[in-house]
């Protein structure tokens, strides 16, 4: 199975945290990714610019409304995503403990709908 | 074998089978429509020709042919697709058993199932739901009354509950070793969250309420034959027995609570206690104490007491103290308190009930109000007493506990 494992993190403390703190930080998560690849469980994944970045978009009516920011303000934002093979959800869950923001954040684990031409592949 | 009663045969097998079914189909709504059918086949057959000698292996082997109809039959339908494809990665390669034998062996699947039923990303009530449902057997509406919840509600609990596991890919199988402590715990939650269910202050009022108590003990049956050598286990299942055997004595004729101390021990259910005694030193035996096994052991104390006053508060007081390092949670704080009143003095007890709700924690749980009200009592300050016990009747809405408050409080004024 696909699962999209989403990550929160808390902005601020993020920011907050020394250069050096941030690069070894980088250096788990490029390790936990290589070693998905490895075993062939890594589709794709990134991190995100920062939220202020961001911009939503609805259309209502058939008319566009392009405004700044999220829809909704939460205490944590989400800051990349891993998309990964699995073969059940304590698989998924396993990978997903091993992301380093699980530590100080959330990671959001949700099983992609496959169509039957995927299922069956 | 010919006078068991059909319905104590199917819920006794039950879970046992749908475990197995559940496994082979990978569904769990293939699997109870199987079993569902194979109960029906067996209503009609048994009424005729009277049950046959292992009614569990029938069932199972009739409920197995019967899924496997409906597999096949699925396997034709196109409009299915999707869902069966998922069924198919599903499905386990396994040699199909001789039918034409009377019992056909088939592997003990339900420690997946619990599992299953108790994972984590389930909520709990959901865990609830379907540990009742497919483990024990249950059927929607015993569920949704047992629960006061309307019936709808619960089966669209239990149907959620199933997408969810079939969607997210929970996985049917045993943990792994370095996950199963934390699983086995969620377990033993649900089967003692059962067990109190039926066991609330409510107790006496309906028949239901009291099945819960039984079902719960089943499953702690259950638990305690698939892994017994887990000691939580064993604690667990003993705790259950210990406070099942005093059932008759905590509600008097009128339906009042009776306190521990003023209950009639000649009502205690002897077999229950020595049953739930020997559990608790096998338990502890293992060596690798836990909160079960010591509430357990705290309830063993009180049953072989033949009087309240025989009671041993001191050695109450060392398993408290003990609970206490494993949970320190402020309600084993507000027990380990009651027991020292007891054993070394109500002015020392009272003294530890105030230290224990200094930082508030307790100030909206009645039995806080309600421990420090009887000891107040105790010390003859009648004044603080009443005070006291009004707080708690304000902080309960059960009424067999209120009825219980008041009466206090009439003898206190």
């Amino acid at each position: 199975m696909k699962y999209m494992l989403l990550i929160y993190h808390d902005e601020p403390s993020w920011d907050a945290i020394t250069e050096a703190e941030r690069q070894e930080i980088y250096l788990e998560y490029r390790k936990l990714r290589d070693e998905l690849t490895s075993r062939g469980q890594f589709i794709t994944g990134s991190q995100l610019q920062p939220i202020a970045t961001a911009t939503s978009v609805r259309v209502r009516d058939s008319k566009e409304l392009v405004t700044d920011g999220p829809f909704a303000e939460t205490h944590e934002q989400l800051g990349g995503y891993f998309l990964v093979e699995a073969a059940n959800l304590d698989e998924a869950t396993a990978i997903a403990a091993r992301i380093p923001s699980a530590r100080t954040g959330t990671i959001e684990i949700r099983p992609l709908v496959e169509t039957a031409a995927e299922a069956s592949a | 074998m010919a006078n068991i009663s059909l319905e104590q045969v199917f819920r006794e097998e039950y879970g046992r089978i749908i475990a197995t079914l559940i496994r082979i189909s990978g569904s769990f709504d293939l699997a109870e429509e199987a079993l569902q059918e194979a109960f029906i086949a067996a209503v009609s057959k048994w009424e005729v020709e009277g049950s046959p000698d292992n009614p569990g292996a029938w069932l199972t082997t009739v409920a197995h042919r019967k899924l496997l109809d409906a597999l096949r039959r699925d396997r034709t339908r196109t409009d299915k697709q999707a869902e069966l494809s998922y069924e198919a990665n599903r499905l386990q390669p396994y040699v199909e058993p001789e039918l034409f034998e009377d019992v056909v062996q088939y592997p003990d699947d339900r420690l997946r199932l619990i599992f299953t039923c108790c994972h984590p990303s389930l909520t709990r009530e959901a865990q609830v739901a379907l540990t009742l449902r497919t483990l024990g057997g249950l059927t929607t509406p015993e569920i949704a009354h047992a629960f006061l919840v309307p019936e709808a509600t619960l089966a669209q609990r239990l149907v959620r509950a199933k997408q969810k596991i079939r969607l997210a890919g929970i996985p049917y199988e045993i943990p792994s070793l370095e996950r199963i402590a934390d699983r086995l715990a969620a377990v033993q939650a649900v089967i003692y969250l059962v067990f109190n269910e039926g066991y609330a202050a409510s107790a006496g009022q309906s028949l239901i309420r009291n099945d819960l108590c039984a079902e719960a003990i089943r499953l702690g049956r259950v638990l305690c034959e698939l892994l017994p050598d887990e000691p939580e286990n064993l604690g667990l299942l003993a705790l259950m027995l210990l406070q099942d055997s005093r059932r008759e004595a905590r509600v008097n004729d009128r339906g009042e609570l009776v306190t521990l101390e003023e209950q009639d021990r000649l009502l205690w259910n002897v077999a229950e206690i020595e049953e739930g005694v020997k559990l608790v030193q096998t338990a502890l035996r293992m060596r690798r104490v836990g909160s079960y096994q010591l509430q357990a052991a705290i309830a063993a104390v009180h049953a072989e007491a033949k009087t309240a006053d025989e009671t041993d508060w001191r050695q109450i007081v060392a398993l408290y103290e003990e609970l206490m390092r494993i949970t320190s949670s402020p309600i084993v704080a507000l027990n380990q308190a009651a027991a020292v009143a007891m054993a070394e003095g109500f002015e020392k007890g009272l003294a530890l009930i105030d230290a224990v709700g200094a930082n508030g924690a307790l100030q909206n749980y009645y039995l806080f109000h309600a421990s420090r009200a009887d000891l107040l009592r105790r010390l003859h300050r009648y004044d603080e007493a009443v005070a006291a016990y009004e707080i708690a009747l304000s902080l309960t809405t059960n009424h067999v506990e209120q009825q219980y408050i008041r009466r206090r409080l009439a003898a206190t004024d």
